[in-house]
């Protein structure tokens, strides 16, 4: 019946995924360019991070836009307000990589302490969630976004893990400190990012269900 | 306050159901039929005291047929029968010896169609008292007054008032049936798609003035335009026509809850424009 706006709506979502699967591949080639120490694609993500903000902006605009021209209401307009907040974390995770990204460029060629194994686990499992996050989003799917918020906690676990053995090295060897703070946040960065998704998942019960609730209260 | 004193004129043992205290208007299975046709089917709700209420739904779900029952206006359509309760502070209004004219007294109403009388905008205001009444002119004076500064008119219009109530703007015009509604100092104001006829900025002032007025009276109001009964309601009834026809009422709640997260899916579909 009002199929123009029923496009706009559509297309608004499309949007996000599209925002989403620029975040993720950002998530990934941070820690791709850190495990290879590749400097050009580290200053290329921070370069990209611009894209993932103007998206921001637009998906916003597109936002205001809808609301002010077509009064959404009921569903349509939890959808709209949940995008609104989706896309400030979003736009943060695009922040996190952009910070592993520059940890990478202040690493530059100093020798390596460790093999990078748990770190690229973390941002794994932070991709794997920040997909479902988007199934949960298009699918209505209450019982996915909660499982995903459960799921922070392998994440949370790793970054205990990661935390841990840092630690150990740098009592072991002072030598070392300057190098592993700078491994910490990058876990820090990773841990962010899946605290986020688990935000973005409490947006998609809030569309399904019309209720806020704190689901993912992470650890740290 | 006791209405069965006086509306109830001729029957004074009618059982008075005590309503709870902030509750003005009651309907209980209430069903209405003009000859065959039901129009209105199985109702129940309650209304609570100086609070705004709207109905809302497709044209011809019942809505203007629900609104006339609170002050008995269906009384004049000759076929028109209704069963169940209607209940106005706990007495109930169709039973006998009911005075309608004390009620329609006490619960007012405006219409879509701005309808002053062809009178001065002083009479016009001053026509209810007139009749209930009231002789001295201070008194009416201050009525016209009053009942004009309620409606948020009396600025526009303390110049001109032996002028016409025909010769104002639309928008004034609906403000002056809201004064004329105010001057007999009724409870609960009916008002039945008040701003259907006006533009955007009359539409705001109406809208504005409901909220004030609802410090002190009860207001009804049915609508079409969804974003006015979002805007101005503290309650919304969504009514839809069912399988054979008859006003159903779909979903009552809060307004801040039916507009965000209806419970019932017909009633997201209406508001989302995907139906209706």
């Amino acid at each position: 019946m009002r199929k123009n706006y029923e496009r706009a709506l559509k297309a608004l979502q499309d949007e996000v995924l599209v925002m989403a699967s620029m975040v993720e591949k950002s998530i990934m080639r941070s820690i791709e360019a850190l495990k290879n120490r590749d400097l050009e694609l580290a200053r290329q993500i921070i370069a990209d991070d611009e894209a993932i903000n103007n998206k921001r902006f637009d998906i916003e605009e597109q936002c205001v836009e809808l609301i002010a021209t077509q009064q959404p209401m009921a569903v349509d307009l939890r959808i709209i307000i949940a995008i609104l907040n989706m896309l400030v974390d979003l736009e943060r995770i695009g922040d996190h990589s952009e910070g592993i990204a520059k940890i990478t460029i202040m690493v530059g060629d100093e020798p390596p302490i460790k093999p990078l194994i748990d770190l690229p686990r973390m941002a794994e499992k932070a991709c794997q969630m920040l997909r479902e996050a988007m199934d949960a989003f298009i699918g209505r799917d209450v019982a996915l976004a909660k499982k995903i918020c459960d799921d922070d906690e392998e994440v949370d676990a790793l970054y205990e893990q990661v935390f841990r053995e840092l630690l150990i090295i740098m009592a072991e060897n002072p030598k070392t400190i300057k190098r592993a703070t700078r491994l910490i946040w990058v876990a820090h960065n990773l841990e962010r990012s899946a605290d986020r998704i688990t935000n973005i998942c409490e947006r998609v019960v809030f569309i399904a269900t019309g209720h806020m609730e704190d689901i993912g209260a992470s650890k740290y | 306050m006791n209405i069965q004193n006086s509306i109830v004129v001729n029957n004074p043992s009618a059982d008075v159901r005590s309503a709870g205290s902030d509750v003005r208007l009651r309907m209980e299975k209430v069903n209405l039929y003009y000859g065959d046709f039901h129009a209105v089917k199985d109702i129940s709700l309650d209304i609570g005291d100086r609070s705004i209420t709207a109905i809302i739904g497709p044209s011809g779900c019942g809505k203007s047929s629900m609104l006339r029952l609170f002050n008995r206006m269906n009384d004049l359509i000759p076929s028109a029968r209704v069963e169940g309760l209607v209940e106005f502070d706990g007495v109930d209004v169709y039973q006998a010896g009911i005075d309608v004219v004390e009620l329609r007294k006490r619960v007012g109403m405006v219409f879509q169609k701005p309808n002053p009388f062809p009178m001065s905008i002083y009479d016009n205001v001053c026509f209810g008292p007139k009749r209930h009444g009231i002789r001295n002119k201070r008194a009416l004076d201050e009525i016209v007054e009053k009942s004009l500064i309620q409606a948020a008119l009396w600025d526009e219009v303390k110049d001109k008032l032996d002028q016409s109530g025909l010769s104002i703007s639309g928008g004034q015009q609906q403000r002056l049936c809201i004064a004329r509604v105010l001057a007999v100092e009724p409870e609960v104001i009916l008002m039945d798609e008040p701003c259907s006829a006006l533009d955007p900025i009359a539409t705001l002032k109406i809208e504005d003035l409901m909220r004030t007025l609802s410090a002190n009276y009860t207001i009804v109001i049915v609508t079409h335009n969804m974003q006015q009964a979002a805007r101005v309601s503290d309650m919304t009834a969504f009514l839809m026509v069912g399988e054979d026809r008859a006003g159903m009422l779909v979903e009552y709640g809060l307004t801040s809850e039916i507009f965000t997260n209806p419970k019932n899916r017909k009633t997201e579909d209406y508001i989302t424009g995907r139906f209706g």
